[in-house]
């Protein structure tokens, strides 16, 4: 016989211990560990993919950043150019109103200098001019310059226009203190008398006299008696010398003064010509 | 010389027995049981594994695809069972290198056995796909003309099962035998080689088998589609 009933129930027995082992230690282990590793695959890749997305978040918003920065910083470039640009110009036009302003207080400094040198002139010629004056009437004059003013003064007194003289003579008479004689320098007590006796014998009457001197008179005498003065002086003609040189001046300024803003250069060259024209006059 | 293990009878109590049979499948489950507790005790879940545990996943994960290839959409259920049909028959197999081994599979007893597992595993995973009635009637499928053909043919198909395989392992044992009495040089090596790979071949058409039964048994009037055969 070649089947055996026990044998065959004991196979199949046997058969279904053996399914439940090998399920128990085979299948079941084995496909959990590769259910597991799968599924830590998936895990990792979506991990892997999450990071991926993550970091090109990342970038997208570094870029982003970036360019903004870009942006920013080209914005302020542009307002820093600008306003360096605009400071440049600002200082730029700060430099040239200084420098304008300098010139002109340059100018007007030259232009006051060169007035005070002309004043310095004139006064220098003034005092030459006197100076050579009486040192020529010194020596020219038998008798000294002071005499001789003296003279004139006498002279002149006497030699009064009728108007003049009774004018003259009222103040005398209404003056309540007496008539003041100023000279330049003190007169000798001969003239003091000369001059007394002149002014006696032209008004007819006894006055009172003063003498005083006062050096700005400049070689000359004065008489002066409750607002009337009869004077002369070389000041006199210094004077008139002073006027016409002071307008010839006057004048030049003017003209000067208007070619100013046409050329300043030539300025420096134009005062020689009122000494020339003094000259000539 | 016993035409099966059967006979080989170690030690027997009235009806109860030790045969060659028994002895020798007990051996199988041990070392089946026993190697896969030993490599699946430390499995590893990381990419990283052990040879041997590259060795059960490959093995296992065939037969799924196998019976996935079938038809059963759902292979986990089965391969619990075909798996092991597959895997006791490979290994009965493979062991007859082993010398003064009897393969179990060489047994009418033990394919028999077999035989009537199937035999109950196909109605039984049958009904639990679609009920009693439905399974039932399956069997009157197309026409009730045809449910004696039906019966007669599962009863003659677990019969074939258990016969196919006992001849072959019977046959390679006894041409083994044979040859060694008559020529004891490398010849018996060649009858062996081809002895295994006949094995084998008898282990895939069994666990194949099975496998088609059970898929005919469950997918009869369930045309749904298969998600998972698309892998």
């Amino acid at each position: 016989m070649l089947i055996d009933w026990f044998t065959v129930g004991a196979q199949v027995l046997n058969f279904l211990i053996l399914v439940w082992l090998l399920k128990r230690f085979l299948y079941k282990p084995i496909l959990h560990a590769i259910d597991e590793r799968e599924k830590r695959i998936a895990t990792e890749l979506a991990n892997a993919d999450k990071k991926k997305a993550e970091a090109q978040k990342e970038r997208d918003e570094f870029q982003h950043k970036n360019e903004e920065l870009d942006q920013q910083r080209a914005a302020l470039l542009g307002k820093a150019t600008n306003e360096a640009q605009a400071e440049r110009q600002r200082l730029l036009d700060e430099a040239r109103k200084a420098a304008a302003v300098l010139s002109s207080k340059l100018q007007e400094t030259s232009r006051n200098e060169e007035h005070a040198l002309h004043q310095a002139i004139r006064r220098r010629t003034q005092q030459e001019v006197f100076a050579i004056a009486r040192k020529a009437l010194t020596d020219l004059a038998t008798t000294s310059l002071e005499e001789r003013l003296g003279e004139v003064f006498t002279r002149r007194l006497r030699e009064m226009d009728g108007k003049m003289k009774a004018g003259l003579a009222e103040a005398l008479k209404t003056a309540s203190g007496p008539a003041i004689v100023r000279s330049a320098f003190d007169l000798p007590a001969e003239q003091r008398a000369a001059i007394q006796n002149a002014l006696n014998e032209t008004f007819s009457a006894e006055i009172r006299v003063r003498f005083e001197t006062a050096p700005d008179l400049i070689s000359g005498i004065e008489l002066t008696t409750n607002g009337l003065k009869v004077a002369w002086s070389i000041a006199d003609y210094l004077a008139s010398l002073e006027k016409g040189v002071d307008e010839l001046m006057k004048e030049q300024d003017k003209r000067e003064a208007k070619a100013e803003p046409k050329a300043e250069a030539k300025a420096k060259s134009k005062p020689e010509d009122p000494k020339l024209e003094t000259k000539s006059k | 010389m016993h035409l099966s293990p059967d006979q080989m009878i170690f030690w027997q109590f009235g009806f109860l027995k030790l045969n060659a049979t028994i002895v020798f499948t007990w051996g199988l489950m041990f070392v089946l049981a026993v190697g896969s507790k030993l490599i699946t005790r430390r499995l590893s879940v990381d990419l990283k594994r052990s040879r041997w545990q590259n060795l059960l996943e490959i093995v296992v994960t065939a037969i799924q695809k196998q019976i996935e290839e079938v038809g059963l959409s759902e292979p986990r259920k089965y391969l619990g069972f075909i798996g092991t049909l597959f895997l006791f028959v490979a290994a009965a197999a493979l062991c007859t290198i082993i010398p003064g081994y009897q393969p179990p599979t060489g047994s009418l007893s033990t394919t028999a056995a077999l035989a009537l597992c199937v035999f109950v595993a196909v109605p039984f995973f049958g009904i639990m796909e679609q009920g009693v009635g439905n399974y039932l009637k399956s069997y009157m499928k197309p026409t009730f003309i045809m449910l004696p053909f039906n019966i007669i043919s599962e009863l003659s198909r677990t019969l074939a099962l258990s016969v196919r395989l006992f001849g072959n392992m019977m046959s390679g044992a006894m041409i083994i035998a044979i040859l060694l009495t008559i020529m004891p040089f490398i010849f018996p090596i060649l009858m062996t080689v081809l002895g295994l790979l006949t094995g084998m071949v008898q282990a895939y058409i069994f666990g194949i088998l099975a496998a088609v039964y059970i898929a005919a048994a469950t997918r009869v009037r369930k045309p749904k589609p298969e998600p998972e055969a698309a892998h």
